[in-house]
């Protein structure tokens, strides 16, 4: 009783019913929750990029390579060069969408696809011919980090990649309905977040490791 | 890349044969035997009352938040159960199993389970009661309760809430499933690396614990990312955050908590996971692994957990209290603030849980000042409860009786919870009894809210309230079987029993082993008071019918709806006005709820996806704990697809017609206790009648609105 009195609401000409209550913002919504699954995916980074500093002691390598022996730059620099390409040109897809334009949309998609591919060549070469030289994650503690956080990436990249492909299809079918739309806004939070993780992939695995 | 697996493989069916199926168990084969005839005979039963397509529509393809939450909550009771037998298999046997001349049965030296068998009957009933029992039973009342009390139609993402439900669903089956076809981790449910490190661990018990863990997990920081968004966007015009309900903001907390912790434990299975297929060094003994990775790992999600499961039960023990006090609750700010403040420091004392693994003295002390720093929010809490009930008119009913209990409970937790803080005194009872009957006094808290919530908010959910009497035997002989239990578990700490002995060489022991044996007997009859108490209720549920208001002194807004609450929860979407709006719209005499002409409700339609992909992710999980890799490919490409082919689904929403809502209104408001009838389950009658509106309005928004809520091109 008195914590209500001390709010001082006039019952006489207080709103009792919200009428005709348009509902929530379904697009507004949605988006908010991609940024709530973006945190657990950004925190199960953190706890991979804790346990790349707890592993790569010395002690971690079990007398296997080091990775300023077998890192090889030009290939980060290819997928670092491609994968930003890649998240400028969805930018454009996403000021196409504003102006409302579905051929601009789905074309900058398409190029910003078609790069993310390009990206997963890259890192998919990088891979193959470090396992060549019998760089593998079975070879010590700090290789088996350092592949699970590049290949836990990647495995982000071929997620974008056919996310983009199934929204092209749903672009061109619907439109610019609500679902499409929230999805559209949804996925470019998606791969701007993988292009700043790759930030630090880039600084923690490949740079500090080639220092190291 | 595949590692060295000791014992056969084939590639059809893996690790999987005949000899995995444990029939010369005689436990086993009797458990077998009453399961596989309750479900016959549940599935005769539904056969034969020919409740299929009723089961099928109204549950399980249902993306209603308070069904889900009624099958968070049996699913909770049911494991529940489970964890409670295997505890009487735990306490049976270390009764028995006292001193050299023991007796020993059934192929172990002393007692009748061998070390073995007794290592998974732990490890399960640890894995069960923490992410089975306890998680699913917190996270059903929130979803049922959470979106009333913010005067929300639903949860922000309904789908997503049934696919958390199902996910969980599975990882809880495979559990029951390990008891029959192979067998269960047998290290306790925490985990020890490298114990559970493939060369230690061959067996697929280790594999079980790993991705029924990994399930739950992720269906449980989807249902926190779902709770969040609910509480954050979808709450009622004019409530503002001052005027969140405080069980809501501890649910707020409590899934903050679960939204950062629960990914740390996915990264800490998983590379676990790896280790064991891949043949990966992250916690293996050579090779360059660090054993201390897993424990930080597995602990930085541990200990937020604790308070992941303590948080809501606080919540509902504050809106409790203040109800059958009737006063409105003392400190609701400090509330908030101490709310928050545990969950914050649920991140910084993690280390607490191996003191005694080899860190310096000042990290110890770091860690024993954070965990000290826990009962400061946790004492206001305790205050504010007091002074809540002081100088208020206090009726002890049930669910009051159970608020007490828990704050009782609380006290003992919580004061040998500071005992152990100490890093110098954990050195002398570091995996000792001590420490577990401190942690099991933690847990009885979140129960005897649990059932405190249960008996508060039965009414509201089914439309009736539970009986008096036979609920009143079952508490009071949990508070008997309490006692009787844990009081000897604390003595035997102090004499230096340490914790999952399957052999007890002491005689001095046995007597408290024996009074510990006494409990578990008044625990096994408040199971059965329990079930009396559920199917008197039952019985007499004409007799027990319950208005809107179902205690007469409910406070906040989910008392103001229909109990039963019907399938759109608000038939007019409440403007709030201040806290406690319930309580001041009685004080001011505005309790009609009926606010003129009916509308069109815009709601979610029912779908059979989440139930697919929760069998989907189940196949799964058995194809990766058995390695049948080609059922594994199959169930990824499967889940996959299915996912993509519901993005493409446009037919997902419905509109619930206004002469619907006015109807199922006019039920709900004529009733009587000898007419009562309408919706046997909330609002069962409406999801028959749907009508497409395709981007029209928003989801739980009403059909009539000149405002449509979005409109993609007008950025």
């Amino acid at each position: 009783m008195r914590a209500s009195a001390a709010q001082k609401v006039d019952p006489a000409h207080a709103t009792l019913w919200a009428r005709h209550y348009p509902g929530h913002d379904m697009i507004g919504t949605r988006t908010f929750g991609f940024w709530l699954y973006m945190l657990t995916d950004a925190m199960v980074y953190a706890a991979l990029f804790a346990s790349l500093g707890v592993l790569s002691h010395v002690v971690n390598l079990a007398g296997g390579p080091s990775p300023s022996a077998f890192i090889n730059p030009v290939y980060a620099y290819g997928e670092t060069i491609t994968l930003f390409l890649s998240v400028l040109i969805y930018g454009y897809s996403m000021v196409a969408l504003k102006n409302g334009n579905h051929s601009g949309v789905i074309g900058s998609m398409f190029a910003a696809m078609l790069l993310g591919m390009v990206y997963l060549v890259i890192a998919g070469i990088d891979i193959r011919e470090m396992f060549a030289q019998g760089i593998i994650p079975e070879a010590s503690g700090f290789l088996s980090i350092f592949f699970t956080i590049i290949i836990y990436h990647a495995l982000h990249i071929i997620v974008g990649v056919v996310w983009m492909l199934v929204m092209m299809i749903q672009v061109a079918r619907e439109g610019f309905s609500a679902n499409v739309v929230y999805r559209l806004i949804n996925l470019r939070l998606f791969w701007h977040f993988q292009a700043v993780i790759w930030v630090f992939v880039f600084t923690f695995v490949y740079l500090q490791g080639m220092v190291v | 890349m595949l590692v060295h697996l000791q014992g056969p493989w084939t590639p059809v069916l893996g690790r999987l044969t005949l000899q995995q199926i444990p029939y010369e168990n005689p436990i086993l084969l009797g458990t077998f035997t009453f399961v596989a005839v309750l479900a016959i005979a549940i599935l005769a039963a539904t056969t034969y009352f020919g409740k299929w397509e009723y089961l099928w529509r109204e549950w399980l393809t249902t993306v209603d938040h308070k069904k889900i939450g009624v099958m968070y909550c049996l699913l909770g009771l049911i494991m529940l159960f489970r964890g409670f037998i295997d505890a009487l298999m735990i306490r049976t046997q270390q009764a028995i199993a006292v001193g050299h001349e023991a007796p020993g049965y059934m192929g172990a030296v002393h007692g009748y389970l061998t070390p073995f068998h007794l290592g998974q009957i732990f490890t399960a009933h640890g894995l069960i009661m923490v992410v089975f029992a306890a998680t699913p039973l917190l996270v059903g009342i929130m979803n049922i309760i959470v979106p009333l009390q913010i005067g929300a139609r639903d949860m922000a993402y309904p789908y997503l809430n049934a696919l958390g439900l199902w996910l969980t669903t599975a990882g809880a089956a495979l559990v029951m499933v390990s008891l029959f076809i192979g067998n269960f981790a047998h290290g306790g449910w925490y985990g020890f690396v490298p114990y559970f490190e493939l060369p230690y661990s061959p067996g697929v018990g280790v594999d079980y614990w790993i991705w029924t863990f990994q399930l739950s997990a992720i269906g449980t920081s989807l249902g926190s990312i779902n709770l969040i968004a609910t509480i954050v966007k979808m709450r009622a015009p004019g409530m503002t955050w001052m005027r969140l309900p405080i069980f809501t903001w501890a649910s707020l907390s409590t899934n903050l908590i679960a939204l950062t912790s629960f990914p740390v434990l996915m990264v800490s299975l998983a590379l676990l996971a790896l280790d064991r297929y891949v043949g990966t060094h992250f916690y293996t003994a050579g090779m360059g692994g660090n054993l201390m990775l897993y424990s930080d790992l597995f602990w930085v999600w541990g200990h937020p957990e604790v308070y992941f499961l303590i948080l809501p039960a606080f919540g509902m023990m504050s809106e409790i209290i203040p109800t059958f006090s009737e006063k409105p609750l003392f400190g609701y700010a400090t509330m908030v603030i101490a709310s928050f403040a545990i969950g914050g420091v649920s991140w910084g004392v993690w280390l607490h849980h191996f003191f005694t693994m080899a860190a310096s003295p000042s990290v110890n002390s770091f860690y024993s000042v954070t965990t000290m720093l826990v009962g400061i929010p946790t004492g206001v809490k305790v205050f504010n409860w007091v002074f809540t009930m002081y100088r208020g008119r206090v009726r002890y009913e049930l669910p009051m009786l159970w608020a007490l209990l828990a704050l009782f409970l609380l006290l003992v937790g919580g004061m040998t919870g500071m005992m152990n803080a100490f890093a110098s005194s954990d050195y002398m009872w570091h995996n000792g009894l001590f420490v577990v009957a401190h942690f099991h006094m933690m847990v009885l808290v979140i129960a005897a809210s649990v059932f405190g919530a249960v008996e508060y908010w039965f009414p509201k959910v089914f439309g009736f309230k539970l009986e008096q009497k036979w609920g009143k035997w079952f508490f009071w002989f949990m508070i008997l079987g309490t006692g009787w239990t844990f009081v000897p578990m604390f003595l035997l700490g102090f004499a230096g029993m340490t914790r999952r002995l399957d052999y007890i060489p002491y005689m001095q022991w046995s007597p408290y082993l024996h009074v510990m044996l006494v409990g578990m007997v008044f625990y096994v009859l408040a199971v059965c008071f329990f079930v009396a108490h559920l199917y008197v209720s039952l019985r007499d549920r004409v007799s027990n019918r319950a208005g809107a208001d179902a205690w007469g002194t409910g406070r906040s807004l989910e008392w103001m709806t229909h109990s039963p609450v019907p399938a759109y929860n608000y038939a007019f979407i409440p403007h709030i006005n201040v806290l406690d709006e319930w309580a001041w719209r009685k004080e001011n005499g505005l309790t009609e709820l009926h606010a003129g002409d009916y509308e069109g409700i815009h709601m979610p339609k029912n779908t059979g996806i989440p139930l697919f992909l929760g069998m989907l992710f189940m196949g799964l999980g058995f194809a990766l704990i058995w390695r049948i890799w080609w059922l594994a490919l199959l169930c990824v490409a499967l889940i996959v697809g299915l996912i993509i082919l519901r993005s493409f689904d446009r037919d997902t929403d419905m509109t619930i017609p206004a002469h619907e809502v006015e109807r199922v209104e006019r039920g709900a408001r004529d009733e009587t206790p000898a007419t009562a009838r309408s919706a046997g389950m909330p609002g069962g009658a409406v999801t028959a009648h749907s009508a497409l509106r395709p981007g029209t309005d928003g989801i739980g928004g009403g059909t009539t609105s000149t405002n449509p809520s979005w409109a993609p091109m007008d950025r």
